[in-house]
């Protein structure tokens, strides 16, 4: 059906590889979205390499720290930025990280489940959120702000009415003992690469404990996460039809879906992503930590969406990256763990927060209006 | 009758006791093109949406090729060929003009479950197509907001062509653009004609569709005032048949009567 009408006029020749190189390497990273987090991040290291360069933060121990504090909001800040520049909001992201804590808990240790039932059954539970948020926004046109905020108030309060009335308190502790010899849960919980660090640690290059074993043990379970969602979804987004699909849906709907994407479909899997991305990040946090708590993730859905739109995504959607939202995790994740290095006091961190998403919003909406001006 | 490529019979549309459109007929020959003309609330939106499957007649046959067809939905006018390009083009501006062109119906390659957007082909024709229109792509990744009402509009219609449309409906493809530009997009609509397909141009500027049309069909009120071929018609009588025309008439009168009045 494709090539039947021969070419209508061949007024230009078209030599598409000569004028191609006219297009300076720099024009084409200046249209990239991820440019200013990438600026950003630089410009956060250099600052960090200045004030506290000779301090712990650079450290293999500190240098791991940030990357863990930066990998898990970046798990769901990914989730998120896929889900903008599809055209919607997801709220309910850092109740959906409590529900999931709660859902791998109680089973696991009151219920008697094996642990990685437990967590099969906290993605189910999370797919089912994320199905139900994605079909009430398609289904009734509402704004994702107003569904996914409802969603917020719903999940977290049953989160807590559930924990309780199993529980009798808001906590459940107990769930490391779990961890050793389940089939599922060392994805979650496994330290990796700890031959290098024992071997950098043998050669005296890093920091050591009294009893001979380095300080810093293996890179943190988030960080490889990261990594993998990162470029799985910029693969996505980038080389795929489905991520095409995305662009389109959020940056126009109607048109969309007259030339036959199935925007309906495609904003329903993204909201499902970031439910996910929240089991995810809840899941690696409370085997981390041993147990789950009713309040875990609280106000992490903000933190997500502001790494997003530092990362370059638009709030009105259809534009965007995932490498962008990574660098927008990890430019939040090492100024929150930096701050200590330095003689600031952490209270500041908000500030910087906040002033950051300005910046990154007023200089988004810049670029957006030169990228869609008519010449 | 095998001679018509695409024939609408008597099509009638009722909403309820409004009646949209009642008995209008068209028929188009390849590489014909009709203007459908009307003002405003004529009927041509829904004439428009009947022909691009959207509403299903609720009188009167449509013809493609000779076999009686029913059009359940958009994709069904699309898969008989007949393509419809919206005012609002169905166009992201934000995304570059390959992710446009083939939104929707990305050329793939790969394996099974990794197959990927084959981007490099689809910039090599997006480029192709648009160079063949003469318009000067220099990327075509550059986002389509870069581009002029008239470009995009060439764009779409590049895009409708490409993806197999044997006829075009085009909604007001000129309404938006300077002079210039909407000659650009109608010397485009006569070479795709040229090329063998039938187009049916909405319009309310007879200034537009005298020029590029062969036939001309004039909608009032839900009602066909006739098809009229060039060469029976002038552009004067067009215009005085689109209900301004007699609007106009009496509203002339009225105003040398005000004037003769103020003047005594």
């Amino acid at each position: 059906m494709s090539t039947k009408s021969k070419s209508i006029e061949t007024k230009t020749d078209f030599n598409q590889d000569e004028r191609l190189k006219k297009v300076s390497k720099l024009r084409l990273l200046l249209n990239r979205p991820e440019l200013g987090a990438l600026g950003g991040a630089i410009l956060v290291f250099i600052f960090f390499g200045i004030v506290a360069g000779d301090t712990g933060m650079f450290s293999a121990y500190g240098i791991l720290n940030f990357l863990d504090v930066s990998a898990n909001l970046g798990i769901i800040a990914i989730a998120a930025a896929m889900l903008m520049i599809g055209g919607e909001f997801d709220l309910s992201i850092g109740s959906m990280i409590g529900f999931a804590g709660i859902c791998i808990a109680i089973p696991a240790i009151y219920w008697g489940w094996p642990l990685w039932m437990s967590i099969i059954f906290a993605f189910s539970m999370a797919v089912l959120v994320g199905y139900f948020n994605g079909i009430l926004v398609v289904r009734t046109g509402l704004p994702s702000f107003i569904v996914t905020l409802a969603m917020l108030f719903i999940l977290r309060g049953a989160t807590l009415a559930i924990t309780r009335l199993i529980t009798g308190r808001t906590q459940v502790p107990g769930l490391r003992v779990l961890i050793e010899d389940d089939p599922l849960a060392w994805i979650f919980a496994t330290d990796t690469f700890k031959w290098v660090f024992t071997w950098l640690g043998s050669m005296n290059l890093i920091a050591l404990r009294t009893d001979g074993t380095p300080l810093a043990t293996g890179i943190p379970p988030s960080v490889i996460w990261f990594i993998v969602l990162t470029i799985i979804s910029t693969w996505i987004l980038m080389k795929t039809r489905y991520g095409n699909w995305i662009f389109a849906s959020g940056g126009d709907k109607n048109g969309a879906n007259n030339v036959g994407v199935p925007v309906g479909r495609v904003k329903i899997s993204l909201f499902i992503g970031t439910a996910v991305a929240a089991t995810i990040f809840a899941t690696i946090q409370v085997l981390d930590a041993g147990s789950a708590d009713t309040m875990r993730g609280t106000l992490k859905e903000l933190e997500a969406i502001a790494a997003a739109v530092v990362g370059g995504c638009l709030l009105t959607g259809g534009y965007g990256s995932a490498i962008g939202a990574a660098f927008g995790a990890l430019i939040f994740g090492t100024v929150s763990m930096g701050i200590f290095y330095t003689d600031v006091d952490t209270d500041w961190f908000k500030v910087f927060l906040g002033a950051m998403m300005l910046i990154a919003v007023i200089f988004n909406n810049y670029i957006r209006r030169k990228v869609t001006e008519s010449k | 009758m095998q001679d018509y490529l695409v024939q609408f019979n008597n099509i009638s549309k009722f909403f309820g006791k409004v009646i949209a459109l009642k008995d209008v007929t068209m028929k188009l020959r390849k590489g014909e093109i009709m203007c459908l003309l009307g003002d405003n609330g004529a009927g041509k939106s829904t004439l428009i949406k009947t022909l691009a499957g959207v509403h299903k007649p609720d009188e009167g046959e449509i013809i493609v090729e000779g076999k009686k067809t029913i059009f359940d939905s958009p994709k069904d006018a699309l898969d008989m060929g007949i393509a419809t390009v919206y005012q609002d083009l169905a166009l992201v501006s934000l995304m570059s003009v390959t992710r446009n062109f083939f939104m929707g119906r990305e050329p793939l390659k790969g394996p099974p479950f990794f197959r990927t957007f084959d981007i490099d082909k689809a910039n090599k024709i997006a480029a192709e197509r648009m160079g063949q229109i003469g318009i000067d792509i220099r990327d075509p990744s550059q986002a389509v907001g870069t581009m002029s009402g008239g470009e995009r509009q060439c764009l779409a219609i590049s895009r409708a062509i490409y993806f197999g449309a044997k006829v075009l409906v085009l909604d007001e493809p000129t309404s938006a653009l300077g002079v210039h530009q909407a000659s650009v997009v109608l010397k485009y609509i006569v070479k795709a004609a040229s090329q063998g397909l039938a187009v049916i141009l909405i319009t309310h500027n007879v200034h537009h569709a005298y020029p590029v049309g062969n036939s001309f069909t004039v909608l009032n009120r839900g009602k066909s005032l006739g098809t009229y071929a060039k060469k029976n018609i002038t552009r004067e009588k067009l215009l005085s048949m689109m209900a301004g025309g007699e609007e106009l008439n009496k509203l002339e009168v009225e105003l040398q009567e005000m004037n003769r009045s103020s003047t005594n």
